[in-house]
């Protein structure tokens, strides 16, 4: 018979709350699975309660909403925790913030409400910031302009079963570029769809349209994450909660 | 100027290579100090791969002892990957450390651990991408001094001609007092040039300086004499040993990498040296004598530590972690302290006997039990009595069994093969072995699932052993024994299914025999085989053999030796060895009777338990075991 923890099963979740971090300066070269890493053992540090699934390799309740990939800096990474005691979530925010690398900042903090949704089901869209250095504002501008009058622009993407064709076009539903002299600048809307388009497809995309091949990598910074309404604009994913919040105000112990 | 950061040069190349999170620094922990508030600039190197060399405890210890150090500063460099290397060298942007993406040219000092010799070429990799002459002798006042440490700096000949000084034992006080030096040379205007500064660190306790010894070799190829040639050196170069490890309590503030590492977990030493005696076992030799930290001093390293660092894991470290004379008590008192905390802690099980199955039960009281690894080394009797690892086999089936009965489903059992002495038949006893603990393992738990992995590693003699005479197996002998092992496993599928058989080839071991009782000679061989590419030579992808038994035919022809002149070939008793000028404090006649006992498959004792200075190490550095037990325990944390 194999062994069993002994002893009651691990205290519930009795809140849930949900975090908007960054990924900053050098640490825009963090992966996913690093920043999990860096996020579970500040949530140690800051002696945040967390809630732990049973069993003999506990794991505590963290949900990732998304993630940018590895070399895009974000101001906007979501995530999800449970907590088995009710916690302010500014005490929260500032006791993880103070345990995070530089870098990744934890910027916002709310208490999930009841009957707002799901945080997931709020983002479907990034806006995205790209640096480009070493390429004219102008030159970017008419790029731009070739790929949004297409329907279709594929680029090839290495994944994990070899290279494979994306559809860089569909998923952006708006682009503008400007920028100064020596770096153009753009900034894109893209829909969260399957199978991914990164900024480097777009980025790519502008190379089959019109052949501009920047000197070096750009640098892309998601801006914002939610959902895209009928105006093109993307909606705060944490505002359902912030909103519900104000109507009611819980008893909060601190951390 | 120098100090100056490269990272504005180096973030575009990032952006193209593999993980680059493990070029960007950032760890939690990391020191970053302004260039010009000190005197003296240190860059530490280990160098491997950053997931290697970031859990080392030694740079960690040594990072941190310097950063305290008002007038000092360390940042961390590591072994870049040929991706990036490429990069680099395109765009002109030099070896860097993490911290400050700093030149490592711009540094006074560059301190380099080897733990093994596999680095060796590493190490040219970087002094060359550093912009940094790769040869000692071409190197001015404005490059930094290369300073070897590490286990392999008691024999640094093979890479005499790339170090500027080797730290032979203990580096704590060591980089204190290499600090003081160089910063009151700089002081003083760099009186004589660098090779005034290499003559006041080589009469730093210590400190080896090869430039200022001379080797001379007979017509037999063997050392004819190694002579100094500056009268204000010493002849011979003694080991640092740090006494008292509670003063010594680092690493204070672990580093935590955000990249991942091959340790997940924080380490923290209970002890250093050993005195188990395992003939074969060249750390347990060189560290002598034991040294242990009190249970409270080990209390407050887990919990500062596990506050600085939020890791879930918690490894109590050393070489024999078991021998600990208050480990029953601590192993309870942490259990005690961290129950319900989802805090593991764990010992690295190396002794075969039932109180290791107690103390690995007490740290794992409430979590998984899965595996367990206990370290016979050799599969006969008769082999164990050689290297002095005596347990009996019924012990040992006893021992794993009880390991099974108490909920542990892995058993992991290491060997050695081309052991002194060593006949196929020993081999060949470790799968009977095997096939025991499986079976009564099964009837013990009652389980069918238990598993027994086999894991084997070539044997290399090593300075400063007893077996430093010895002939190394060659890659032959040992890729046919362990084919023999492999089919006697199989044999029976019944059994054979639930054991495992982990094992490298041969070869990658020649090349560190030559590496590890090479002279200066060999250091011409390490030379080329760099240049024509070689580099992470201890992962499997990047190591080539035949690149090293190309350089090494070429490279040795002129001194008539050969690779199989520095490993498969006995040792005499008169033999000048390349290291018998640096001192572990080891006698040397006590190592050729321990040689000779081993041959005789004669045991000896543990000082720990039987008092004995035979082995040379205290009357000659002036030290004393300290043990205890100090009668103190672990009081709870109390709640925050």
């Amino acid at each position: 018979m194999a062994r069993q923890p002994d002893g009651p099963p691990p205290p519930p979740t009795v809140q849930k709350l949900r975090l908007r971090y960054t990924k900053r300066g050098p640490l825009r070269f963090a992966s996913h699975r690093d920043l999990a890493r860096a996020l579970e053992r500040a949530l140690r540090r800051a002696q945040v309660p967390m809630a732990f699934s049973a069993g003999f390799s506990p794991h505590p309740k963290i949900s990732y909403v998304g993630a940018a990939p590895t070399g895009a800096a974000s101001e906007a990474e979501y995530l999800e925790i449970g907590v088995t005691r009710p916690c302010d979530p500014e005490a929260v925010r500032l006791a993880l913030d103070a345990a995070l690398p530089p870098g990744i900042d934890v910027v916002e903090c709310v208490a999930a409400q009841e009957g707002t949704g799901g945080l997931a089901e709020r983002i479907d869209a990034s806006v995205w910031r790209l640096e480009l250095p070493g390429v004219e504002p102008a030159e970017l501008g008419s790029a731009l302009a070739a790929f949004l009058a297409k329907d279709v622009v594929e680029v090839a993407r290495r994944t994990k079963s070899g290279m494979r064709d994306v559809d860089a076009r569909a998923a952006v539903a708006a682009a503008t570029a400007g920028g100064e002299p020596g770096c153009g600048m753009m900034t894109v809307v893209v829909r969260q769809v399957t199978p991914a388009v990164r900024p480097d497809d777009v980025v790519a995309a502008l190379a089959a349209v019109a052949d501009l091949r920047p000197p070096s990598p750009p640098r892309a910074v998601r801006e914002a994450q939610g959902r895209l309404d009928d105006t093109g604009t993307v909606a705060d994913p944490l505002g359902p909660d912030r909103l519900a919040s104000t109507h009611c105000q819980g008893e909060r112990a601190t951390v | 100027m120098t100090g100056e950061t490269l990272y504005p040069r180096l973030e575009p190349l990032l952006a193209q290579v593999q993980k680059p999170i493990q070029y960007v620094g950032g760890e939690l922990n990391a020191q970053v100090k302004p260039w010009d508030d000190v005197a003296v600039h240190w860059a530490l190197m280990y160098p491997d791969a950053y997931e290697v060399g970031l859990p080392n405890q030694g740079l960690m210890i040594l990072y941190e002892v310097l950063n305290e150090r008002p007038d000092a500063l360390a940042e961390r460099t590591y072994a870049v990957w040929p991706d990036l290397a490429g990069l680099m060298r395109e765009a002109g942007v030099g070896q860097f450390t993490v911290d400050s993406h700093r030149a490592v040219a711009d540094f006074d000092l560059l301190g380099v651990s080897f733990a093994t010799e596999l680095g060796y070429t590493n190490l040219l990799e970087a002094l060359d991408l550093a912009g940094v002459p790769i040869h000692a002798v071409d190197r001015d006042e404005t490059h930094p001094v290369v300073v070897a440490g590490g286990h392999a700096a008691f024999n640094p000949e093979p890479v005499a001609d790339f170090v500027d000084c080797a730290v032979l034992g203990d580096g704590e006080q060591a980089v204190g007092d290499i600090t003081d030096v160089v910063k009151a040379w700089k002081e003083q205007g760099r009186p004589g040039g660098r090779v005034e500064l290499l003559a006041r660190l080589a009469r730093v306790d210590g400190v080896y300086v090869p430039r200022f010894y001379a080797v001379s070799y007979g017509p037999d190829g063997a050392i004819a004499s190694v002579a100094r040639t500056r009268d204000d050196v010493p002849a011979r170069v003694g080991k640092r040993t740090v006494m008292d490890l509670d003063e010594w309590p680092y690493p204070k503030t672990p580093l935590v990498p955000l990249a991942e590492s091959v340790h997940e977990r924080m380490s923290v030493e209970i002890f250093r040296g050993c005195t188990r005696g395992c003939r074969f076992c060249q750390a347990g030799m060189i560290t002598r004598p034991v040294r242990e930290r009190t249970i409270t001093g080990i209390g407050s390293m887990v919990d500062q530590g596990l506050k600085a660092t939020g890791y879930q894991e918690v490894g109590l470290l050393s070489l024999s972690s078991a021998d600990h004379s208050e480990i029953g008590q601590l192993a309870k008192e942490l259990a005690d302290r961290y129950e319900g905390t989802n805090t593991g802690l764990s010992l690295p099980s190396t002794r075969v006997d039932a109180f290791n199955v107690t103390l690995a039960n007490e740290l794992s009281r409430n979590g998984r039990r899965s595996g367990l690894t206990f370290a016979p080394e050799g599969g006969s009797e008769r082999i164990r009595r050689v290297i002095n690892k005596t347990v009996s086999k019924e012990d040992l089936v006893r021992t794993v069994t009880t390991a099974y009965a108490n909920g542990w489903t892995q058993v992991k059992l290491y060997f050695m093969c081309g052991l002194p002495t060593e006949t196929d038949e020993d081999v060949l006893e470790i799968a009977e072995l095997a096939t025991e603990v499986i079976r009564a393992g099964r009837e013990a738990s009652g389980r069918k699932d238990i598993r027994c992995t086999v894991s084997i590693g070539g044997f290399v003699p090593k300075p400063h052993t007893p077996f430093q005479w010895a002939a190394q197996a060659s890659a032959e002998t040992i890729d046919n024994r362990l084919r023999l092992l492999r089919a006697a496993i199989n044999s029976d599928r019944r059994i054979g299914r639930s054991i495992g058989m982990r094992y490298h080839d041969g070869k990658p071991g020649v090349i560190e025999g030559l590496l590890s009782r090479g002279d200066r000679r060999v250091g011409r061989v390490i030379e080329r085989v760099w240049r024509d590419g070689g580099k992470f030579d201890g992962w499997s992808e990047h190591f080539s053999f035949d690149r090293w038994t190309a350089a090494a035919t070429e490279e040795l022809a002129a001194f008539g030796v050969d690779l199989d002149w520095f490993t498969t070939r006995e040792r005499t008793e008169d033999e000048i060895l390349p290291w018998d000028h640096l001192d572990s404090g080891l006698d040397k006649e006590w190592l050729w009777e321990d040689w000779q006992e081993a041959l005789n498959e004669e045991e000896v004792s543990d000082c720990r338990w039987t008092p004995c200075y035979d082995c040379g190490v205290c009357p000659t550095n002036g030290t004393e075991i300290q043990i205890g037990p100090t009668g103190r325990s672990l009081l709870p944390l109390t709640v925050v």
